[in-house]
């Protein structure tokens, strides 16, 4: 039995426990990877978890980390106790609230889970970066290495920022330490209280704003007063270390468990010294302890309070025999002479007697590993006869040359441990069990517990490599495994793509869970995967799970059978009461989803044993086929050399010359990337086909695609049928999916309305097995690619079908199966895509849209397609506009220059160019055609201007730019500057997926969020409606504003996305987007937006200020709502129906709350629908050319 | 004028009952129909299968996205509370009781056998007052015989009948080769009420989507023919409580109903089209013509015209018109 309470959870969890327990107000907002903090703070709060002081804390998620910052500020000089959350960009937001909280001496803590501040990319892992761009605000800044001690600093930070009445950053690396599973002694709330001061708190309280006691702060200082009045502050922050210190004691001598502002470990004599903060400590600790052990004179100094930065304590940390002091820095600074905390190493040492020798050095940005081996290179490094300062370890940089080498075999065992890799899809439950195997090895045994869990990039089909390990001692290893004694692959098809066994220790268990019978096993195994089994001597057992999981009913889950398959196989608990403990989790889990769930999985775990076999090898020499190459041969030059190694697992192995300095990077590469999740797909039967295109459209992923193409020559291999159309006559048609792009989710067949007549069960597309259909799809989609593109300016009618015969410039991205933003996107590139720029705000949109290996906007056969880019979350309307202006003036730039050189050009071309003033497909390709003719005799004209227009001249082609992003950018926290870009004349166009909550960082509440449904920070239920966007728009008279559901009319959705784009001015569209959040199947996503639209929740409308021009109401609604009941809607959606779970009544409230919102908001719009103008004035526009939507040939 | 009845061992001042409908759906509006003298409300039925496949998806929207990407643990807030088993259902049982003094029968359709037992147990627990089983089933396996559903069917009743205290009724389809066989079978397993006839929804088409739509309608008048028949044949040989449930919407349909053999009447559309008043006016009706009739109680009335004392026995039997030369006296 354990012999000291023990829990285990990640660092977010264990440091939110004691700032909700400190605090009595929190403003969050959520950002990875410190977003759970704010959630369960939130969670506990609904649950009404009382604080310390027995009240529940008062959680308020605000608009942004801005908002959330000044909210702290002011419960602060109110007089209560807050904490707010963040990381990143957010950290960044807070800045100049942050100089406030720590001029105005306010106590205060802020949790931060270290992350990187995106350059020339965004980056959700950790560095210091965000951090190290706060350190001149006057806050304390503390430093926490690992879980434990992320929650023990939060305490201490709590504690002293009371008694020095600074404000404290308490942070902790992101992702390694905030989601690492660790064993740690909690913080009970007995503790806390014997910690707890409360005198501190009262004069905190005495120095509250209240007009019972009336100051004024904030006032406005001239330079007669400010500086002295600033230095008048120095003894506070003075006193910061001491504060620190002191608490630090008094945790000590309560728990047992103490460390130093500035921690030396290390030979006493030591020469060679590094310096480092965080997580990476614990690794250089390592490397010290393997050095000492062979008698080298070696330390490291953990630097836990890094501001103020203690010159004292530092020096004292440091041994009088050092000589070389080599400081590292998990951040970069670009032309300073050194990074920050080598700086401040060096200011402290300077003057010093003897002062060693200071060399800097970066590691791990971006989450980077940082092993033992890195380490160790260091301290080798530190011991050459002339260290380089500025290097970086952890990558190869043949650039500049600064990368120190590494080891990159060596390893630095952990005594006894048990270390256990296993490969799971997201959707399978792999992380969710192991995390489940942690906490059971944790609480029933004295072993010491680590989890870590990599993600991929995908939102759909992603892979899941989780890292676990057991020792009987106390151990940190804030780094990857590498040679694990047990490897599990939870998906066979992984075998084929990754290099699984790369994990694996000689002699290892290997798990596989194969979906074929055990003496098949050997045999399906890619060459390589068997070559890897001999030459280690691996044991390899295997599972049918999902055989087992469709026999006890659990559907895909086959979390809970691979976990019983671990328990076997590893030995790490006896098996029954591994069993025992798994049910028993079982129950905790699910018993409130039902006990049926609870029955199901019960019986899987049960089935489990039965179905698990070893794999025997054959004698002789492995004869299985060989993997595939990661891309094909066809694949460019950058995708061979730089993306097929992203794809294979092996990024970390490119050098730094591999890759563009400036961020930017090849767009097209989604298609090289072939996933194959795809569990069934859909084929197409050409003789039911109506050729509406409606598959094609509603497709999330561009995997089911619609060509006309000339019948005479269509390949045998492609199922074709005559084109039902007069415009292209002799022309035959063909619905294809990309069976390895597709996703599974069954959208295309759900929409399709044609059903076999004899037959209705059977429609034009029917979902198949993949694996039965997947290599005759493969050659079918092979020759539908070979196909020629449609003649853009051929397509007589962009309507709904004509539109899907364009070819889809956005394709195949890692978007959730049935996405319900993509098809906008998808639909966006389709007409415009050629001419298509687009400002995407950070969200679920810019990493399906952005994140590599692999992107998905595409190019089409002249190399053209959408240019993409994301600036932040929060400035995304400012930089849409931005690009609207260049493009403008640019532009006006080309236009001036042919004025210029009329005379030479002739005057029919320059008049030509002058005079587009259409954005009809054809006027479009008539003008491509101008601008030929241009280029061509602007190369026989030697002046400059000529070659000045000659790299200008393809602006006078028009170009439509497009600002996408979710409604937390939109309705929240990029408002202000959507607001302010809609206030102007620009002709820009805001796409605004709706999905109602924050999506990419798992569902909260946005101003989007529609009354009634839970989301996180509302976890009851929304109490308020949703923010009327578009109403609030449309006020501004100029702007063209439209809601659409393309599930609910698609027709209208295209008619839409063409008029917003064809207005002149600003365009704001607002995009129903069914979303995973929305708690329902999204196969049937279509179906609910039918039914969002039928009850009124969610009116399509348009309102076109054209039309009041021309003394014609300018909104149109254009769907009549109010044939269901809202509560309709609402019983079909998760979110809504756990409201009504938990509270029937509340729910009722908020259906019939909803009811009257919906039925008064379709009153306003047909109110507004008969408004006729009187005096309509010309729509402001900016001077440009005349805009004509219809296509000639229509 | 004598209107009591029992029913389920339940003593009502009058035979009319709200059946399973939307009246039962809300606290406030079984209380205005307990006001309006309502004998007793039938709840709903607690759908068992229902219950399986909300759990089923709400797991897969909960966990079916869980741990799967590094930005986002999980996509729907954690609360407690959010069960999906009967407990919503249960909740509303034990406060429909703690609203109103009449009874309160709950209505229950399972899919397993557990959850037949289990399920009627917790109703019981909650305080229902007795519980009515609506074995609807729709046979679509040839293998199937007629024999062996009403064998699992008689199966159910006696589990549920041994696991819990209160009254079982049975409610019941018409389509049975023997009802009457099957209705002793019933009683003897320990049904001691049985409610003709269920009314499910029922398959429509539409003709140009190529889609079968489900569809529910209110009762006609014209549907108490096929209960009368049913409630003469078998309330004259099947001594148990029965139920008139479907056609009754005038006072007279409730006479018809109690000649048969009915003890109470279940009002459906009666009710949700004429609210609460419509019940005092049903009570109203079926004394008046019991008084102008020269009736003393309605027990004076019940079973007056079933199988064994209808004049003509044989009209209950009959399926088609028969000619007056092919009917003759036996004598």
């Amino acid at each position: 039995m354990v012999e000291q309470h023990t829990v285990t959870v990640d660092a977010n969890e264990a440091v939110a426990s004691v700032a909700y327990r400190l605090s009595e107000v929190a403003a969050i907002y959520p950002i990875t990877p410190s977003s759970a903090m704010g959630e369960l703070a939130d969670e506990w709060a609904a649950k009404q978890k009382p604080n310390l002081f027995g009240q529940v804390p008062s959680i308020v998620e605000m608009q942004s980390e801005a908002g959330a910052a000044g909210t702290v500020h002011g419960a602060l000089q109110a007089g209560s106790l807050a904490v707010t959350f963040t990381a990143s960009q957010g950290l960044l937001l807070m800045i100049p609230t942050m100089y406030k909280l720590a001029g105005e001496l306010l106590p205060f803590v802020m949790h931060v889970a270290a992350r990187t501040v995106a350059t020339h990319a965004l980056s959700i892992f950790g560095d210091h970066s965000d951090v190290m761009a706060v350190r001149q605000t006057g806050f304390a800044m503390v430093c926490a290495g690992s879980v434990q001690e992320a929650q023990d600093l939060a305490c201490v930070c709590h504690l002293a920022t009371l008694r020095a009445r600074v404000p404290f950053v308490h942070f902790f690396d992101g992702f390694r330490t905030s989601h690492e599973v660790a064993k740690i002694v909690p913080l009970a709330d007995d503790d806390l209280r014997a910690l707890w001061d409360p005198e501190l708190v009262r004069a905190h309280r005495d120095r509250a704003l209240t007009p019972d006691r009336p100051v004024l702060r904030g006032s406005a200082q001239n330079p007669d007063v400010f500086f002295q009045a600033r230095e008048a502050a120095n003894p506070f922050h003075a006193a910061v270390p001491q504060a620190f210190a002191d608490a630090l004691a008094a945790f000590a001598a309560r728990t047992g468990r103490g460390c130093r502002p500035y921690e030396f470990h290390g030979h006493p004599q030591a020469e060679r010294v590094v310096v480092v903060m965080g997580s990476a400590g614990a690794t250089v600790r390592t490397a010290v302890d393997a050095l000492v052990a062979r008698g080298e004179r070696v330390g490291m100094v953990q630097v836990r309070l890094y501001r103020p930065f203690h010159v004292e304590w530092f020096r004292a940390a440091l041994p009088a025999s050092v000589r070389i002091v080599g400081v590292l820095d998990r951040t970069k600074e670009p032309g300073a002479p050194a990074e920050p905390l080598c700086l401040d190493v060096v200011a402290a040492l300077a003057g010093t007697e003897a002062s060693p020798r200071v060399v800097g050095g970066r590691f791990g940005l971006s989450g980077k590993e940082f092993t033992s081996a890195m380490a160790l290179a260091v301290f080798t490094h530190l011991a050459g006869e002339r260290p380089r300062h500025g290097f970086t370890v952890g990558i190869v940089d043949d650039v500049t040359h600064l990368s120190l080498p590494w080891d990159q075999d060596l390893e630095l065992p952990i005594p006894g441990a048990t270390e256990a890799v296993f490969f799971g899809l997201g959707a399978d439950g792999t992380v969710g069990a192991n995390k489940n195997t942690i906490k059971i090895l944790g609480d029933a045994t004295t072993q010491h517990a680590q989890g870590y869990f990599v993600y991929d990039s995908k939102k759909s089909g992603a892979m899941t490599i989780s890292h676990l390990r057991f020792a009987p001692q106390r151990f940190e290893a804030p780094y990857l495994i590498r040679r694990a004694g047990f490897v599990a692959c939870h998906q066979f098809g992984f075998l084929e793509r990754f290099d699984v066994l790369a994990f694996a220790a000689p002699g290892a268990t290997l798990l596989l869970n194969a979906p074929f019978p055990a003496e098949r096993v050997w045999d399906e195994l890619p060459l390589e995967v068997q070559q890897q089994i001999v030459q280690l001597d691996l044991h390899v057992h295997a599972i049918d799970a999902a055989a087992v999981a469709t026999a006890a009913g659990v559907g895909g889950r086959i979390n809970t059978i691979m976990q019983v398959c671990f328990f076997a196989l590893a030995k790490v608990l006896p098996l029954a009461a591994a069993i025992a403990a798994i049910k028993q989790s079982i129950q905790k889990s699910y018993d409130k989803k039902g006990e049926e769930i609870v029955r199901r999985n019960f019986a899987a775990v049960d089935l489990a044993l039965s179905h698990l076999h070893e794999v025997r090898r054959p004698a002789g020499p492995p004869t299985g086929r060989q993997r595939p190459p990661v891309v094909p041969a066809a694949a460019p030059e950058f995708v061979q050399r730089v993306t097929a190694a992203m794809l294979a697992g092996q990024g970390d192995q490119l050098p730094c010359s591999a890759f563009p300095p400036d961020g930017t990077w090849p767009t097209a590469t989604a298609q090289w990337e072939k996933r194959a999740i795809a569990q069934q797909v859909p084929v197409w039967d050409p003789a039911v086909c109506i050729q509406c295109n409606k598959c094609a459209l509603m497709c999330p992923h561009a995997a089911i695609r619609a060509k006309v193409h000339p019948a005479a020559t269509a390949p045998k291999v492609l199922p074709a049928v005559a084109w039902r159309g007069q415009e292209f006559p002799d022309h035959a048609y063909t619905i294809q999916v990309a069976p390895d792009d597709c996703t599974g989710c069954g959208l295309c067949v759900q929409v399709c309305p044609a059903k076999d007549k004899q037959n209705p069960r059977h429609k034009a597309i029917d979902m198949v097995p993949f694996r039965e259909v997947a290599e005759r799809e493969r050659a079918r989609f092979a020759a539908f690619l070979d196909l020629p593109e449609l003649d853009r300016a051929r397509v007589a009618k962009l309507d709904v079908r004509g539109s899907q015969l364009l070819q889809p410039l956005f394709e195949f991205s890692g978007a959730c199966a049935g996405c319900g933003e993509t098809p906008y996107l998808k639909l966006l590139t389709q007409l415009f895509g050629d001419r298509l720029l687009i400002a995407n705000a950070t969200g679920c949109s810019s990493i399906f849209g952005g994140n590599l290996p692999t992107t998905p906007y595409a190019k089409d056969r002249n190399g053209r397609g959408p240019a993409w880019a994301n600036s932040l979350f929060e400035d995304n309307a400012e930089f849409g506009l931005g690009l609207r202006l260049s493009v403008e003036q640019l532009a006006q730039r080309a236009r001036q220059l042919v004025r210029v050189l009329a005379p030479a050009l002739g005057d029919t071309l320059a008049a030509g160019l002058l005079a587009d003033t259409k954005r009809s497909e054809a006027a479009i390709a008539e003008q491509r055609q101008r601008v030929v003719a241009l280029r061509a005799r602007l190369a026989d004209l030697p002046v400059p201007e000529a070659r000045e227009l000659a790299g200008l001249a393809d602006h006078l082609v028009q170009k439509s730019v497009w600002l996408v992003g979710g409604d937390g950018w939109a309705f929240d926290i990029g408002f202000g500057g959507l607001d302010h870009v809609l206030s102007m004349p620009h002709d820009v166009n805001v796409l605004v997926l709706d999905t109602e909550v924050y999506s990419n960082t798992g569902g909260q509440a946005s101003k989007a969020t529609p009354l009634g449904a839970a989301a996180k920070f509302a976890a009851k239920g929304k109490a308020v409606d949703k923010k009327d966007l578009g109403l609030m728009a449309l006020h501004y008279g100029h702007v063209y504003v439209a809601s659409i559901a393309i599930g609910a009319s698609d027709a209208h959705t295209v008619r839409v996305l063409r008029e917003a784009e064809a207005h002149p001015g600003p365009s704001l569209v607002i995009a129903y987007s069914p979303c995973i959040a929305h708690g329902y199947d999204l196969v049937f996503g279509a179906d609910q937006s039918k039914r969002a639209v039928q009850s009124g929740v969610w009116p399509l409308f348009r309102y076109d200020p054209a039309h009041a021009e021309r003394g014609e109401p300018p909104l149109v609604v254009d769907v009549p709502a109010g044939s269901i009941p809202v509560a309709e809607y609402m019983r079909n959606e998760a979110r809504f129906r756990m409201v009504e779970k938990i509270d029937p009544a509340g729910f009722r409230r908020y259906a019939s709350g909803a009811q009257t919102a919906a039925q008064r908001r379709i009153a306003v719009y047909q109110h507004i629908a008969q408004l006729r103008f009187p005096n309509a004035a010309p729509a402001p526009t900016v001077a440009g050319p005349t805009v004509d939507t219809s296509n000639p040939q229509e | 004028m004598d209107l009591s009845t029992e029913y389920l061992g339940l003593c009502l001042p009058h035979p009319f009952v709200a059946g399973a409908s939307s009246v039962g759906d809300e606290v406030d509006r079984v209380r205005r129909f307990a006001d309006a003298g309502i004998a007793a409300v039938v709840l709903r039925s607690l759908f068992e299968e229902q219950i399986h496949h909300e759990a089923d998806a709400h797991h897969a929207a909960a966990f079916g996205h869980a741990d799967a990407h590094g930005e986002a643990s999980s996509y729907l807030p954690e609360v407690d509370g959010c069960a999906f088993g009967p407990d919503e259902y249960l909740a509303h049982l034990a406060a429909v009781k703690r609203a109103v003094a009449i009874p309160v029968v709950a209505s229950l359709n399972g899919c397993t056998e557990a959850g037949w037992v289990d399920y009627a147990r917790r109703l019981a627990d909650a305080g229902a007052d007795a519980i009515e089983l609506n074995l609807w089933h729709v046979a679509t396996d040839p293998r199937v015989s007629g024999a062996e559903v009403e064998d699992l069917a008689v199966a159910t009743v006696q589990s549920v009948v041994g696991a819990v205290r209160i009254p079982v009724a049975v409610k019941l389809t018409a389509s049975h080769a023997s009802l009457p066989h099957f209705a002793a079978r019933l009683v003897a397993a320990g049904a001691r009420g049985l409610v003709l006839f269920n009314r499910a929804y029922e398959p429509d088409l539409d003709v140009e989507a190529l889609e079968v739509k489900t569809h529910m309608e209110w009762s006609s008048q014209a549907e108490l023919r096929s209960r009368l028949r049913w409630l003469a044949i078998l309330s004259g040989q099947v001594p148990t409580g029965y139920a008139a449930s479907g056609g009754v919407h005038r006072p007279l349909d409730a006479v018809k109903a109690v000649m048969c053999g009915a003890h109470v009447l279940q009002l459906v559309a009666a009710v949700l089209r004429g609210g609460p008043s419509a019940v005092g006016q049903m009570v109203a009706g079926l004394r008046d013509w019991l008084l102008t009739h020269g009736y003393t109680s309605l027990a004076q009335l019940r079973g007056s015209m079933d199988w064994h004392r209808a004049p003509d026995p044989r009209a209950f039997e009959r399926g088609s018109y028969m000619r007056l030369l092919q009917t003759h006296r036996m004598t």
